[in-house]
C-alpha cells in the first residue's frame, strides 16, 4: 500500500525507467568530478563552464548538429578563454571566469533567439529534458562516466595534491597546470554530457551538493565520492517521483532534493557538533556548568 | 673530491623574484650534504621566494642555480618542500595519515601502489614529529600546531636529500619549536641538506650559513658573523641582547 507509490512510477513507465537510469550515472558522474570541484574550490569554474556551454548548443542546435558537438565546443572556448584572460590581462582568476560566464551566457540566448521556438529551446538546454532521454543520451552518459572515472582514478594523486597546495603538486612531480587543465576537462565532460538530463543550469546543483553533502562526514577521498552518489541517487529517485506525482518539473526537482539533502545533514552534523562540545564541555568542568545554571554565563 | 664535500646546492649570481621584477639579487651559494642554511628576515624580504626557486615552482630570473647536479625542479625524489602555511588542508576530508602518505607521491607517481616499506615511512615519520597518536583524526579537527607536525611529517616522508622548509616553527610552541630544531639536526647527520627560512633568530644559531634578507642580501656567512649588531640594525632595526 505504502510502497505502489514508490515503485509504480518506475514499473509502469519505460520513460520513467530511462530518467532514473540516466540520473543515476549522472549522480555519480557528478559524484566524481564534483567531489575535487568542492576540494579544490571550482564552484564558479563549473558553474562558468555549465553556461559557457550554451553558446556552442544553441548554434550547434540552429545548425542541426548535435547539442553534444556544440557543448564541447563551447566548453573548450571557455576553458581557453579563462586561462588566456587570466594569465595575460594579469585578472584575478574570478574576473576572468566572470566575465567569459555572462559574455557566453548572453550570446548563448542570442543565438537561441535566432530560433522560431526560442523559449523551448532555452528551456530545454538550460533545465535539461530528463523524461524525454533515450538510449542514445544512456550510452552517451555511460561513456562520460567512464572516462571520468578512469581519469580520477589515474591522477587522484595529483588531484589530492592540487587540493591542498599546487606548490607541492609541483614539487611532487606533477605539473600543477596540466592536472589542473585535466580536472576542468573531466569537469567539462560531465557538463556535456549531463546537459540531457539535468540542464547546463542544473548541473552545477548535482555537481556541489552532494560532494558538499560528503565533506560534512567523509574522512576520506573516497568515502567523500561514496557518499555523493549516494546522495545523488537518492535525489535522483525523490526528484523524480516528487516530479511524477505533483507533476513538477523533473530536473528542478531531482536538483532541489539534493541541496535539500546538503541543507538537512549540513543541519544535523552542526547540531551533532554542537552537542558533542556540550558533552565535551561538562565532561572538562562539570561544576562550572552546575554553577553556570545559577550563576552569570559570561566568563 | 669526496662525497662528502660535493655541492648539494649551488647558486651563482641569482637573481629571484615575480615577472622579471628582482626582489632578491646577487644570490651565492655552495651548499654540502648535512649543511644547514637559515633565510632569515621581515615578510617580504625574499625568504620565500629563494625558497620557492630552490624548489622550482619559480623561474630564476637572471644567474644559475643547481640541486643535486641539476636544475632545479627537476629532482622530486630527492628535494622536499614544506610550503609555508599550506592552509587549505583544514577543510579535506583528510586522515593525518593521508596528508603524510601525500610525501610518497613523488616516489609513487600514478600509477605504483605504496609498499610496506612506504607504509613504514609514513609510520616512521608520524612518530617523529609526535603526531602518531593522531594518525587516523582527520586533519581539519585538529589544532594549527598539530596541523604544522602533520605537514612537516609529509615533507620528513619523502625521505630526500635536500629539505626546503618554509616557516616549519610556525604555530608551534615551545616543545614543537624544540622538536623541530631536533629533527634538523637528526636529518643533517644523516647528510641531509636543509635550508629553512625564519623569522626567528634562534633558529639560526645551528646553522653552518645564515642569509640575512631585506630585498637584498645584507649579510651572509656563519651566525657569529652574517647575525652581527650593525646587520641585525639594518634588517630589523633591532640588536640582539648581550
Amino acid at each position: 500500500m505504502f510502497v505502489e507509490p514508490l515503485i509504480d512510477p518506475f514499473a509502469a513507465n519505460e520513460f520513467m525507467r530511462f530518467a532514473l537510469l540516466a540520473g543515476v550515472l549522472v549522480a555519480v558522474t557528478c559524484a566524481i568530478a564534483g567531489t575535487f570541484v568542492v576540494l579544490r574550490g571550482l564552484a564558479f569554474v563549473g558553474d562558468a563552464l555549465a553556461h559557457g556551454v550554451l553558446p556552442g548548443i544553441a548554434a550547434a542546435l540552429l545548425l542541426g548538429v548535435s547539442g553534444v558537438v556544440g557543448a564541447a565546443v563551447g566548453s573548450l572556448v571557455m576553458m581557453g578563454g579563462v586561462s588566456l584572460v587570466s594569465r595575460r590581462l594579469r585578472l584575478s582568476g574570478d574576473t576572468a571566469i566572470g566575465l567569459l560566464f555572462v559574455g557566453m551566457l548572453a550570446l548563448g540566448v542570442m543565438i537561441t533567439s535566432r530560433s522560431r521556438t526560442f523559449v523551448g529551446d532555452l528551456s530545454r538546454i538550460l533545465f535539461g529534458e530528463v523524461l524525454g532521454v533515450d538510449i542514445g543520451d544512456i550510452t552517451l552518459q555511460f561513456g562520460a562516466l567512464a572516462v571520468v572515472a578512469t581519469v580520477a582514478l589515474i591522477a587522484r594523486r595529483p588531484f589530492l595534491l592540487l587540493c591542498v597546495d599546487e606548490g607541492l603538486a609541483n614539487t611532487s612531480g606533477f605539473s600543477s597546470r596540466l592536472f589542473h587543465n585535466l580536472l576542468l576537462m573531466i569537469v567539462a565532460v560531465t557538463v556535456i554530457a549531463s546537459f540531457q538530463t539535468v540542464g547546463t543550469l542544473l548541473v552545477l546543483g548535482m555537481l556541489v551538493a552532494p560532494a558538499a553533502t560528503g565533506a560534512l562526514f567523509a574522512r576520506r577521498i573516497s568515502t567523500m565520492i561514496l557518499i555523493a552518489s549516494v546522495v545523488g541517487t537518492t535525489s535522483t529517485y525523490v526528484g523524480l517521483l516528487v516530479s511524477y506525482h505533483f507533476n513538477l518539473a523533473a530536473g528542478a526537482s531531482i536538483v532541489l532534493s539534493a541541496v535539500a539533502m546538503f541543507a538537512l545533514c549540513a543541519f544535523f552534523s552542526e547540531a551533532k557538533k554542537a552537542v558533542g562540545k556540550k558533552d565535551a564541555d561538562e565532561h572538562e568542568h562539570p561544576h562550572e556548568h552546575q554553577h553556570s545554571h545559577s550563576g552569570s554565563h559570561f566568563r | 673530491m669526496n662525497e662528502k664535500n660535493r655541492a648539494t646546492l649551488l647558486a651563482d649570481q641569482l637573481a629571484v623574484g615575480y615577472s622579471k621584477h628582482p626582489v632578491v639579487k646577487n644570490v651565492n651559494l655552495r651548499l654540502t650534504a648535512g649543511e644547514l642554511l637559515v633565510l632569515i628576515g621581515t615578510n617580504g624580504s625574499g625568504k620565500s621566494t629563494i625558497l620557492k626557486t630552490m624548489a622550482g615552482l619559480i623561474k630564476p630570473i637572471s644567474g644559475d642555480i643547481e640541486i643535486l647536479g641539476a636544475p632545479v625542479g627537476s629532482l622530486p625524489k630527492r628535494v622536499a618542500y614544506l610550503p609555508q602555511h599550506p592552509i587549505s588542508t583544514h577543510t579535506l576530508p583528510l586522515r593525518v595519515r593521508d596528508v603524510v602518505a601525500m610525501g610518497r607521491f613523488a616516489h609513487l607517481g600514478l600509477f605504483k601502489n605504496p609498499s610496506a616499506a612506504d607504509k613504514k615511512i609514513v609510520d616512521d615519520s608520524m612518530r617523529s614529529t609526535g603526531i602518531d597518536t593522531e594518525s587516523d583524526d582527520p586533519i581539519r579537527d585538529l589544532s594549527g600546531g598539530q596541523q604544522q607536525r602533520t605537514h612537516l611529517a609529509q615533507a620528513l616522508a619523502r625521505q630526500a636529500e635536500i629539505m626546503l622548509l618554509d616557516e616549519p616553527t610556525a604555530g608551534l610552541d615551545i616543545n614543537g619549536r624544540k622538536l623541530v630544531a631536533d629533527l634538523i639536526a637528526e636529518q643533517r647527520s644523516r647528510g641531509v641538506t636543509v635550508v629553512l627560512a625564519t623569522h626567528e633568530l634562534k633558529d639560526a644559531e645551528s646553522a653552518n650559513t645564515v642569509m640575512l634578507l631585506a630585498q637584498r642580501v645584507v649579510s651572509i656567512g656563519p651566525p657569529e658573523t652574517a647575525l652581527g649588531d650593525e646587520y641585525l640594525r639594518e634588517c630589523f632595526g633591532f640588536t640582539q641582547p648581550h
